[in-house]
């Protein structure tokens, strides 16, 4: 039996004409994926040395020694695509089985003239200049050793590009399955989103794992608003509990233009969500929320930055957190005010409700700020259930396990109110409802609250 | 209904109630009278099964049965209801929804069929126009943004959804203006019945000149130190609990 200390070996003997890659035909992508790995190499796996990663450690990976997926892996069986929304309808829908498009999951779904929704590899073959101009634009040279580490593996993910003025009513979803394999793998998605000037989206990610065997998933999403468009971003991640998932985002937005977002994050061993949003034009506002629910020994990390670069900027940010058992939580939430930033608005919250004596949350909200005439706020808290309040329930006859449920749901509450579209904050609330504890007790109403 | 005993209880170590006896039938209305600090918020909550009191000695019957080492929600599915001084917020959970899940529980409880959406809704618009109660607060999360007389009145109105044997009422009139406390009591009245005892809990006298007690009792020290009909409550409102607080030292 071979043991490797490397989690991901096949990084070492990296190649960048192995089959089934996409784009391995172009030069530029060639050069890009070079330049990824020679930087990722460089600077190696994060470790806590680095103060971004002081509470999120990725040495359990190397417990594991992970393959690249084939094109097997990517055909798994599937009686079931579990979209987030229910009845896709006409409703646009990507499905990805361990990084590999299913092609006979896509709804193509009734976008307007103007849209433009294609998986990587197709994006590669039929607008390669499109996409040079793109991947890697946001995030750039000096990006982070995940994202090198994405460049060059790359391997499946999707672009959406919006042309000008084009107004898209329909959330457009986008599924990846993981698992189902025999052995552990890895996939590395990398999306595009380009909205023209005054376009407006809204795309739904379900990360969700089927099996039950290790795999890791390292995301990259690479962002563009143009000036007055739009993207609602909404994200789930329920990988398996053996799962990896680390997932970066990184965004630009223009004038009076705005990027909302929210992330739920229910599953995986192991997750990350880094969002990097650059406010560029006047008026431009993010909304980056998002509730994580945690429980065995589960970890999850949401570290953010919005960075205020043009007058005018605004931000909100509120995260909520249940954690349960001996679950751990990192909050790390960077709000940078440029000297040019004058009258940013900003606001972050992060609260955490810890179920058990044994879970624990870092939480570090940081404010850099250069400018003078600036509104920010921030705030983080960590508590308990409210004794009172789950007597109170109690009183009335509602047994512990449903009213401490309706707490929670209370509690979570504030943050899926920042979700704008009402039927997925509906699917997002169903998320959580069916996530607690004594789900069995649930009864329809509780949605109306 | 309610037969307490020689009951003792201790909070964090120190003894709150020391000796205890009350005995409350069918129908009646009792209202327990005392100074800050004599235990009456102790014994109400002792009642309706809050964690944190320890019964050191004695117990509590209620219908035939010892309360003591009941749940909250198996107490309250016996017919046992609180009325809080200071009702609870909770954000985000609609006072319909809460009262629905109230009822159904208790209902599951007792191996009653739970009522459907429109049961419910029916049930609701009956009790509602019986107690005067908007709909709107019906929509709005539970007690949130609700004024004194707001919250008092959702207390009142859970009590008549639950239909409790034993409804117990503490403090109810702290923070409320003398029109408010009317609407309050005009409510607890519209829920007398041969069947509903009641605990009025209050250290002034005033509740009890619109919630007319079949008895009084002056609770002290952690005693029932007087019992009499409701004209014990004008002697205190002209004398005050001094007197108590001699006969203790």
């Amino acid at each position: 039996m071979t043991k490797t200390t490397s989690p991901l070996a096949f990084v070492d003997s990296f190649d960048d004409e192995r089959t089934g890659l996409p784009g391995i035909d172009l030069p530029w992508l060639k050069t890009l994926r070079r330049d990824g790995i020679e930087r990722f190499k460089g600077l190696g796996m994060p470790t806590p040395k680095l103060e971004a990663w002081k509470y999120t450690r990725l040495k359990p990976l190397e417990d594991t020694s992970f393959q690249p997926v084939t094109d097997e892996d990517g055909m798994a069986a599937l009686d079931h695509v579990p979209s987030l929304l229910p009845d896709p309808g006409g409703r646009p829908r990507l499905v990805f089985v361990n990084g590999r498009m299913r092609p006979n999951f896509w709804i193509e779904g009734d976008l307007p003239d103007g849209v433009h929704l294609d998986c990587l590899r197709d994006v590669l073959l039929r607008a390669p200049d499109w996409a040079e101009s793109y991947i890697g634009s946001l995030t750039g040279e000096d990006a982070a050793a995940l994202v090198q580490l994405n460049t060059a593996m790359m391997d499946t993910g999707f672009a959406l590009r919006v042309d000008p003025g084009v107004i898209v009513e329909t959330p457009i979803e986008v599924v990846y399955i993981g698992g189902l394999t025999d052995r552990p793998v890895a996939y590395f998605p990398r999306n595009l989103i380009v909205l023209g000037e005054g376009a407006q989206a809204t795309v739904v990610k379900h990360h969700v794992g089927m099996g039950v065997g290790a795999y890791f998933a390292n995301a990259v999403t690479e962002i563009d608003i143009a000036q007055g468009a739009r993207l609602n971003h909404y994200e789930v991640q329920a990988e398996s509990r053996d799962a990896t998932h680390l997932g970066a985002v990184n965004v630009r937005v223009a004038k009076d233009a705005t990027y909302d977002s929210f992330t739920l994050s229910i599953g995986g061993r192991l997750s990350r969500n880094e969002v990097s949003v650059r406010l560029e034009g006047q008026g431009a506002h993010a909304g980056v929320n998002g509730a994580y629910l945690m429980r065995g020994s589960e970890h999850c990390d949401n570290t953010t930055r919005i960075e205020h670069l043009a007058p005018n900027t605004s931000c909100r940010e509120i995260f909520k957190g249940v954690l349960d058992d001996q679950s751990r939580a990192v909050f790390q939430g960077r709000i940078v005010v440029n000297r040019e930033a004058q009258g940013t608005d900003g606001h972050q919250l992060c609260k955490t409700l810890l179920l058990s004596t044994g879970a624990e949350i870092d939480a570090k909200p940081e404010l850099e700020i250069y400018a003078d005439d600036v509104k920010c706020s921030h705030g983080a808290t960590t508590g308990q259930i409210d004794e009172t309040a789950l007597f109170y329930l109690r009183s009335r006859g509602i047994p512990e396990a449903l009213a401490r449920n309706l707490l929670v749901q209370s509690f979570l509450g504030e943050a899926l109110e920042e979700i704008a579209d009402e039927n997925i904050r509906e699917a997002f609330t169903n998320k959580v409802l069916h996530w607690l504890p004594a789900a069995c007790f649930l009864s329809e109403e509780w949605r109306d609250a | 209904m309610l037969e307490i005993k020689n009951l003792h209880v201790s909070v964090e170590g120190s003894e709150i109630l020391k000796g205890l006896d009350l005995t409350v039938d069918p129908g009646e209305i009792h209202a327990i009278m005392g100074p800050n600090g004599s235990g009456k918020s102790t014994l109400s909550h002792v009642i309706a099964g809050r964690d944190g009191y320890e019964i050191t000695g004695g117990r509590i019957i209620f219908q035939g049965e010892a309360l003591t080492g009941m749940e909250p929600e198996e107490r309250a599915a016996k017919g046992i209801f609180l009325a809080f001084q200071y009702p609870v917020e909770i954000p985000g959970v609609a006072n319909t929804t809460f009262l629905k899940e109230a009822l159904n529980s208790i209902r599951r409880y007792r191996g009653e069929d739970e009522l459907d959406a429109m049961q419910f809704v029916k049930m609701m618009r009956k009790k509602t126009e019986e107690l005067n109660i908007s709909d709107d607060m019906l929509k709005r999360a539970v007690n949130v943004g609700f004024s004194g007389g707001e919250k008092k009145r959702n207390e009142i109105l859970q009590m008549a959804v639950l239909n409790p044997s034993l409804a117990i009422l503490d403090e109810t009139d702290s923070g409320l203006d003398i029109d408010a406390l009317k609407i309050v009591a005009e409510g607890v009245n519209k829920l007398r019945s041969p069947d509903r005892s009641m605990l009025v809990i209050t250290h002034y006298q005033r509740l009890l000149d619109y919630i007319i007690p079949d008895k009084v009792h002056v609770l002290a020290h952690g005693k029932i130190q007087r019992t009499g009909g409701k004209e014990l409550a004008l002697e205190l409102e002209e004398k005050g609990y001094a007197e108590f607080d001699e006969a203790a030292a």
